[in-house]
């Protein structure tokens, strides 16, 4: 499975990271996080914040190697960058969908059937709506805010319907574990001066 | 395949978990378990003691401590595997069932990914993860339908 390892500024693809050695790393970063949080929401923005910084960087570096001349500077163009050039970086594939909302024109939502963030967490029914993919959602916020396109990016789990994504093996084909019940959704919501902007640049 | 009952004991006796593993496993009430884990935590332990034969270090050749790896009874097999750490893995079948041993290793491995691996477990404590109950069914379901191959 593919991740970021840290070899300057030019590395060859392929540098692979065990699942298990990141699990194990996340799962302290977790626990440490709700050692000192009194609540279930401030978890969520420690581990969001926890993600951020990761996000600043990783919008530069993933611009740096995937040779980009220009920067982005609409609203479409940056989400497709974060739901496949940034998704391939970190994660080794492409975002499973991007969608956008039907009900609000400044929400979006970038859907992963297998966030390698919860693959062997059990929220327990006391912690209810928390999802341990909020350090995702503050690497997606990171790369939108330092991109100029600032967002609030919250993390939800869904539940998959029947066929609605169908793994050939009928389970996870790394970790050999039956497939999940949920997806991980990513809100984003852009704020009021984005949507203005891009709006303007339309005409 | 008749698959009746897991349970897993942590290194101080109590129990972590227990799940019937088939229909015609037979219902057991809460304390009787734990009474049965703490027990068999025991027995394990004395047997390496009253074993004629004693192994170097008193471990088998996993690095686990030495105790009861299998009974075999009327009605019932009984097979254990003990990690390194002192948890032990238990499973009791109808006779006949073939691969305890690897389903009792893929358990293990089942438990050090969905248990050990899951921020909100604590060590020691009883197991509530849903990824691991889930994991167990479904692999007694692909082991019964003959669908499991060990890795």
């Amino acid at each position: 499975m593919q991740h970021y390892v840290n070899r300057g500024g030019s590395s060859s693809e392929g540098s692979a990271v065990s699942l298990s050695a990141f699990a194990y790393v996340y799962s302290e970063l977790v626990q440490y996080h709700q050692g000192r949080a009194a609540s279930i929401s401030e978890l969520e923005r420690r581990l969001e914040s926890a993600g951020y910084g990761v996000g600043l960087k990783v919008l530069e570096l993933v611009a740096y190697r995937t040779k980009e001349t220009k920067r982005e500077t609409r609203l479409m163009s940056i989400l497709h960058f974060v739901s496949s050039s940034v998704w391939k970086a970190l994660f080794g594939k492409s975002a499973d969908s991007l969608e956008r909302s039907i009900d609000h024109a400044d929400e979006f939502m970038i859907v992963d059937y297998e966030p390698i963030t919860s693959t062997f967490v059990s929220v327990p029914p006391d912690l209810g709506q928390l999802s341990a993919d909020a350090y995702v959602s503050g690497i997606i916020a990171g790369v939108l805010d330092g991109a100029g396109f600032s967002a609030r990016v919250t993390a939800h789990s869904v539940n998959v319907e029947e066929g609605e994504y169908a793994k050939p093996q009928g389970g996870n084909v790394v970790t050999g574990l039956p497939a999940r019940k949920d997806k991980a959704v990513f809100l984003v919501k852009f704020s009021q001066e984005v949507l203005a902007r891009d709006a303007a640049l339309e005409r | 395949m008749g698959f009746l009952h897991l349970f897993i004991v942590n290194k101080s006796g109590g129990l972590i978990l227990h799940r019937p593993l088939g229909q015609s496993a037979p219902r057991i009430g809460t304390n009787e378990w734990l009474r049965i884990g703490s027990t068999f935590h025991s027995l394990h332990a004395i047997a390496a003691e009253a074993s004629p034969v004693k192994l170097p270090g008193n471990k088998n050749s996993a690095g686990a401590d030495d105790g009861i790896e299998e009974i075999r009874g009327g009605g019932l097999i009984l097979k254990c595997l003990q990690t390194r750490t002192g948890v032990k893995f238990v499973i009791t079948a109808e006779p006949g069932t073939s691969d305890l041993d690897a389903v009792l290793r893929e358990i293990y491995v089942l438990y050090s990914d969905c248990a050990l691996k899951d921020p909100f477990y604590e060590l020691e404590m009883p197991i509530r993860c849903e990824l691991f109950t889930n994991a167990i069914d479904n692999l007694i379901e692909k082991v019964e339908s003959g669908g499991f191959k060990t890795r």
